[in-house]
């Protein structure tokens, strides 16, 4: 058994550690004082079953809270429709609701939105911004209930990955924008996945840390669909300058 | 430390003893007097203290629950559900053992990695359901505190089947099964299919089968390293070495036809180490069979198949290695970012890999044509002669393309009807099998692992009902056919 007065001093760094459920997808951490306490956290996972043990319970909670917010709400769909069904599940998790010529529906910052939507029985949802959202391949069933929707925004969520990127052809009829900037998860593979959507006509695919060549994949996702202007990434970012261009710097290693 | 004690004790008798054989006082020479102590040790005592306690590190424990042999992702994926489904932590000690830790061999390593559901029997249908998600959720299976999340890169592109004239039936009615377990396909004919993928050349098919989610491929190397990282952090053994005997114990019984059946039971393993004749008797209560390849061997050790043709003891275990040839090409006017797996209706399939108009593929040879499966030499003239033409008639733009590389690799191929042996032998009860799967071990490892797991805690299959598998099925002549093989 751990000295007791360690279990104390653990909670803190802990907190850091675990908070890294959204840093699975590999997305940049900030070097330095987290080197610092990983490699403390790790010596001490290593030596001491009991932080060992911790740890794991706190990855599990976390885990688990994610699937809780990714329930399915499809019973919901018999009493009040699909499209209030998927809206209701976007507002608890965070984000924005946008239903025909109607104004948007935020959640306040306490999580608090209007229960006007309820009453919307029969207007579809043309808009979703769930950026930031914990949206994950489960909660997609939820999402895919609003089959009229025209623009999907799934900017910065750190649970969206290749996986849920296969999900999406049965909104290919409807969906006009699509936004994946800046999830950790997402790569080149799942990009592939989108050629379903034809009718898609903005897709914004920058900052995806996980592509591994972004140019490269700019140019071949607008090959793939021709009537969508594909944003994001300056193709020349992945090329090397040519000897006459190369800048004067002693101290760059000498290139390939 | 026993060396110290020796020393030290023997140091003292020798200072007591002093002044009884030697006239005179001490003398103060005491590192000369330890190096005459240690030479007497050394005169005494059989060979250099270093003997005393000899380094065993690379054998394997003298008792195991339950040894498996193959450490392959079929062995492997067993170990994790084993340990997973245990019902008391540290309940059972697991042994993987396996001849060759480089893999070099193994049909994990080499394989193309695809995983789909377009199968024709349900059973087959749900274990690749069951490792869609497995797969999917990888990071929450098998976590390990401190190590970094894996990535399998996986594809999500699908596979796309695609059946002539006369199997266009037979691909409807498996679309339909497959459909009602739940995967994701759909039926396209060949104005859609152009339409969806204007590079194909659609002369000759009269169906296609795309496969829209859970179906893709995937990086076999990164399950695997991800599997032994987990069993390690489970407190599985893991050991180098060859099985090469059985050591079994029989038991005569009664049937209730009044019958005489002799049952056997392993009660210990030999394992032989690399490049010596060292050997260690592993007691182990269950074997578990999942060489891969080479599991007719294993099984014949422990005399299975011995015994006059036509009755039960003389039913071998089918399953023989067939090599298979995969090519990576380059192709720059290639298909572009969506190709799903392609499978012809020739038998060639292709893929993309990577983003630079690198594909791979191959074909799985008729049996006059099959490939001498002594070594693992590639026939570049097959590629030629027997994969090249299928792919530029159904591609035109693979007629100019470039061979990259080419490696081969095993199928543990059933020869009976090319599906896996799952669950324990009949007459020898603790040998329970995970093999024979013929092109598909590595997109079912993980259902088959649980039911494996399954079948041991619990006694019966509990998730997946596996009993088409059975060994049984060899005996009595009937066959669970699979109607795809690539």
């Amino acid at each position: 058994m751990a000295a007791p007065w360690l279990s104390l001093r653990l909670v803190a760094p802990m907190w850091n550690g675990t908070r890294g459920i959204h840093r699975l997808g590999g997305a940049v951490v900030p070097e330095g004082n987290q080197k610092k306490e990983r490699t403390m956290l790790q010596f001490l996972t290593d030596h001491f079953y009991d932080v060992e043990a911790l740890r794991g319970y706190l990855l599990q909670r976390e885990m688990s809270k994610v699937h809780l917010k990714n329930r399915s709400f499809t019973w919901l769909e018999e009493q009040h429709g699909p499209y209030s069904a998927g809206a209701f599940f976007i507002l608890k998790q965070g984000g924005a609701v946008k239903f025909r010529d109607k104004e948007w529906i935020r959640p306040d910052k306490y999580g608090h939105f209007s229960p006007e939507f309820w009453n919307f029985r029969e207007v579809p949802v043309e808009a979703v911004d769930a950026s930031d959202c914990e949206i994950n391949y489960e909660g997609l069933d939820n999402l895919l209930l609003l089959k009229e929707l025209q623009s999907l925004s799934l900017q910065r969520c750190p649970h969206v990955d290749d996986w849920c990127l296969s999900r999406l052809y049965p909104l290919a009829d409807s969906l006009q924008e699509l936004s994946l900037a800046g999830c950790p998860r997402v790569s080149e593979r799942g990009l592939a996945c989108l050629y379903h959507l034809q009718n898609l006509r903005r897709l914004d695919i920058s900052d995806l840390p996980a592509v591994s060549n972004p140019g490269l994949t700019q140019i071949l996702v607008e090959e793939m669909l021709p009537n969508c202007q594909v944003v994001g990434v300056n193709w020349a970012e992945g090329l090397k300058l040519g000897p006459e261009e190369q800048p004067q710097d002693p101290a760059s290693p000498v290139p390939a | 430390m026993i060396r110290r004690v020796l020393l030290h004790g023997l140091g003292r008798g020798l200072l007591t003893r002093r002044p009884g054989t030697r006239r005179g006082g001490f003398s103060l020479d005491w590192d000369g007097k330890v190096s005459e102590i240690k030479k007497k040790i050394k005169s005494i005592l059989p060979g250099t203290p270093r003997d005393l306690l000899p380094d065993t590190s690379h054998l394997p424990p003298e008792h195991s629950d339950v040894v498996i042999v193959g450490g392959g992702v079929l062995g492997l994926s067993v170990a994790y559900w084993l340990k997973k489904l245990e019902n008391r932590q540290g309940g059972m000690r697991v042994l993987v053992v396996e001849r060759d830790h480089t893999y070099s061999q193994a049909s994990t390593g080499l394989s193309v990695g695809g995983i789909c559901q377009q199968f024709s029997l349900p059973e087959n249908i749900q274990l690749s359901l069951f490792s869609a998600s497995f797969l999917r959720n990888i990071n929450e299976y098998l976590a390990v505190t401190n190590a970094p999340p894996l990535d399998l890169q996986f594809n999500p592109s699908g596979y796309l089947l695609l059946a002539s004239e006369k199997d266009a039936a037979a691909m409807e009615s498996n679309v339909k099964v497959q459909k009602q377990e739940g995967a994701k396909v759909c039926l396209m004919s060949p104005d859609q299919l152009r339409n969806k993928f204007p590079w194909i050349n659609t002369e000759g098919v009269a169906l296609a089968s795309y496969g829209m989610e859970n179906e893709g491929w995937f990086d076999p190397w990164c399950l695997l390293h991800g599997l032994r990282q987990k069993l390690a952090s489970m407190g599985v053994f893991f050991c180098q070495g060859e099985v090469t005997r059985f050591v079994t114990s029989s038991q005569c019984m009664l049937t209730t036809n009044d019958e005489m059946v002799t049952l056997k039971s392993i009660h210990e393993v030999h394992v032989k180490m690399d490049h010596s004749l060292e050997y260690q008797p592993v007691e182990c209560a269950i074997v578990i069979n999942a060489a891969g390849a080479w599991s007719a061997q294993i099984a014949a050790l422990a005399g299975i198949g011995k015994g006059p043709p036509g009755t039960l003891q003389g039913t071998k275990l089918p399953v023989e290695p067939r090599k298979r040839y995969v090519y990576v090409w380059h192709c720059p006017q290639g298909p572009g970012l969506e190709t799903p797996l392609v499978a012809d209706t020739s038998g060639a399939y292709f893929r993309r890999e990577g983003l630079g108009s690198n594909y791979l593929g191959g074909r799985s040879p008729t049996e006059e044509e099959e490939p001498d499966p002594a070594n693992l030499e590639v026939d570049h003239d097959f590629f030629q002669e027997k994969v090249w033409p299928h792919l530029a008639l159904r591609v035109p733009a693979f007629e100019t393309l470039k061979v990259q590389t080419a490696w081969a690799g095993y199928y543990d191929y059933n020869t009976f009807d090319q599906n896996g042996v799952v669950g324990p032998h009949p007459l020898v009860v603790n040998m329970y099998f995970a093999t024979g799967f013929s092109g598909h071990g590595l997109q079912q490892a993980p259902g088959v692992g649980r039911a494996v797991a399954e079948m041991i805690l619990e006694g019966s299959f509990q998730t997946i009902d596996l009993s088409p598998f059975l060994f049984n099925r060899f005996y009595l002549g009937e066959k669970t056919q699979e109607n795809n093989i690539m």
